[in-house]
């Protein structure tokens, strides 16, 4: 196989994952006509152009900006640093090669297509998977009813509403509290739209409180928790839908039915990282969260193939995936600056317990870490007064209390490496543990 | 009688649960559970006087794109945003529009800008063929 073109590190994906990425490795040492950030749309920034409101870069950029606004800082500084952007272009396929490359890595053969220039190859040592996640269409949720116009994800209104310029409907009822579902739910509101409720089908919403707080209780629309639709009316277009309470097994209880007339439903249910290109490479994904399995250099099972961002997990902030893209281009960097590499040493696995859904990474290489490790996670229910729970080989190693921990809010801890090496440690597992009932404070 | 309320900071997206007590004259006499002076910040303007800041969208003549994100610069009185988004509904700005412009100068008189927060450039020069005029070209090609 022969490349049309090489380059050194390929990252897929100009959104907050990729852009992060590419200016980290341009700062780690390769030069950055060997990085090439290769985008679908016809501008770079990825979701962020479509999300307006604030609230993001206060990690990041210690002050608090809209979607464009955070994305346009790292498109600028991937532009400052000359990163070449190969925009309205679609990866495909990506295959391993036998033969090395300039880098004396081997080569990943990417086939990559735009109008301009039609079907060709890239070949590249490095490869950085920032593709980012797709919403759950109405397919993959079994709502009964009719197939009317109307029903959009709430992504799709977001994107007629804020760059379109276009409204999807004037009453909306919203199937899920996502993130995405809860900003809709204001925006809709806010453009003069009357959205009836927002109905969860768990217990708790999936989305951060403080989008509950400033986009539903500031415009007094109802949550239903533990409800959720069960039948959709209208030929032509929504013209109503009925919502029912579920028990404890998740099934409507009949009785409850409530009927909302609306010509317009949204669906905030849930976000799945899309890997169809890291599964046909061959990428080992996790069946928990859809994404790579990947170390600390966040590198799948390929070498060379690195992972960051919402593809690798679903993230609520887009300042930890700047972070952890920073991490994928660094470890890019120096995966193709050093000539040999050693891929033995210790590798420490990472092991989720009790309450714990997932780890990234789900295993450490001490040789590789660094100072601090960051290790992300979410839980899989909501937790009072509880306490996250870091063991090393069964050992209780650190107990962090925690307020509250929810399924919407990814937690983290971070291991430093001298604390790694002085305990010799070869597992670590992460759990959670709930506080005896009568220490329990408040609520 | 002093009065707690329990509220979630919005301040970030750590959303701390914060308690404020105050006065039965409404004066805030203890902040408790803000991780950081943001949230205190918070938690006493949000008794006395909420504020917000408004995102939304205005039209743009002759741009690449039908609107502009924009943004009050900084926060405005919660009760007046249906006010705001009124007025930005009803402004418009003219192709090429860069990161910061200010679209509408001192909003409502509140001492606070509308500004975009994303380039908008100008439409394209040539514009798009007509789909009418491609199926006659198309027709007349199969005639020839």
């Amino acid at each position: 196989m022969t490349a049309d073109r090489e380059v050194k590190i390929a990252i897929i994906g100009g959104g907050p994952a990729g852009l992060a990425a590419a200016v980290s490795a341009a700062e780690s040492g390769v030069s950055p006509e060997d990085i090439l950030i290769i985008e679908r749309d016809h501008v770079p920034g990825g979701i962020l152009n479509q999300c307006i409101h604030n609230g993001f870069g206060l990690h990041t950029f210690r002050e608090e900006l809209t979607g464009p606004e955070y994305a346009g800082r790292f498109v600028d500084m991937a532009k400052e640093r000359g990163i070449p952007f190969l925009l309205d272009t679609m990866a495909v396929d990506i295959s391993r090669g036998e033969t090395a490359g300039a880098a004396g890595k081997e080569l990943k053969y990417l086939s990559v297509m735009n109008r301009e220039d039609g079907f060709f190859t890239i070949g590249a040592s490095a490869v950085v998977l920032a593709m980012g996640c797709r919403e759950r269409p109405r397919g993959a949720l079994n709502i009964p009813g009719f197939r009317p116009a109307g029903i959009y994800t709430a992504g799709t209104a977001q994107r007629f509403v804020n760059i379109e310029g276009r409204m999807p409907g004037r009453e909306a009822v919203i199937l899920g509290s996502g993130d995405i579902g809860l900003i809709m739910a204001r925006r809709m509101t806010l453009e003069g739209a009357k959205v009836r409720a927002v109905v969860e089908l768990m217990p708790y919403s999936g989305g951060l409180k403080r989008n509950i707080v400033q986009c539903l209780d500031d415009f007094g629309i109802p949550l239903k928790l533990s409800h959720t639709v069960v039948d959709i009316r209208g030929r032509e277009r929504v013209e109503a839908v009925t919502i029912a309470e579920v028990g404890p097994d998740r099934r409507p209880i009949p009785g409850t039915e409530e009927t909302f007339a609306c010509d317009t439903l949204l669906l905030s249910c849930g976000l799945i990282p899309e890997n169809e290109l890291s599964h046909g490479l061959g990428v080992e994904l996790s069946g928990v969260t859809g994404g790579p399995v990947v170390n600390e250099s966040l590198e799948t099972n390929i070498p060379g193939v690195f992972a960051c961002g919402n593809v690798l997990h679903v993230h609520d902030l887009v300042d930890y995936v700047s972070e952890e893209a920073g991490t994928a281009g660094r470890c890019s960097a120096a995966y193709v600056m050093n000539p040999a590499e050693s891929r033995g040493g210790r590798t420490v696995s990472v092991r989720c317990r009790y309450g714990v859904r997932y780890t990234v990474p789900a295993s450490i290489r001490t040789e590789y870490m660094a100072e601090r490790q960051i290790i992300r996670f979410r839980v899989g229910a909501v937790y009072r007064d509880a306490c996250v729970a870091v063991d090393f080989d069964g050992k209780a190693f650190r107990r962090q209390k925690k307020r509250i921990l929810a399924p919407g809010e990814m937690e983290q801890v971070v291991l430093g490496k001298s604390d790694m090496e002085a305990a010799g440690v070869s597992e670590i597992t992460i759990r959670i543990e709930e506080e005896p009932q009568g220490t329990r404070q408040g609520v | 009688m002093n009065k707690t309320t329990e509220l979630t900071c919005i301040r970030c997206p750590i959303g701390c649960l914060v308690s404020v007590t105050a006065d039965a004259q409404g004066n805030v006499m203890d902040i408790r559970g803000n991780g950081c002076p943001n949230g205190s910040r918070y938690a006493a303007s949000e008794l006395v006087n909420p504020v917000r800041i408004v995102t939304s969208t205005v039209r743009v003549e002759g741009g690449e794109l039908p609107v502009a994100p924009v943004k009050t610069k900084t926060d405005i009185p919660k009760g007046r945003v249906f006010d705001c988004m009124e007025a930005i509904n009803r402004a418009s700005v003219k192709a090429p529009v860069r990161i910061g412009d200010v679209v509408i100068a001192d909003v409502l008189g509140l001492g606070v800008d509308v500004v975009a927060t994303r380039d908008v450039g100008e439409a394209a020069a040539e514009p798009k063929q007509d789909v009418e005029e491609a199926a006659e070209q198309i027709r007349g090609e199969r005639e020839v």
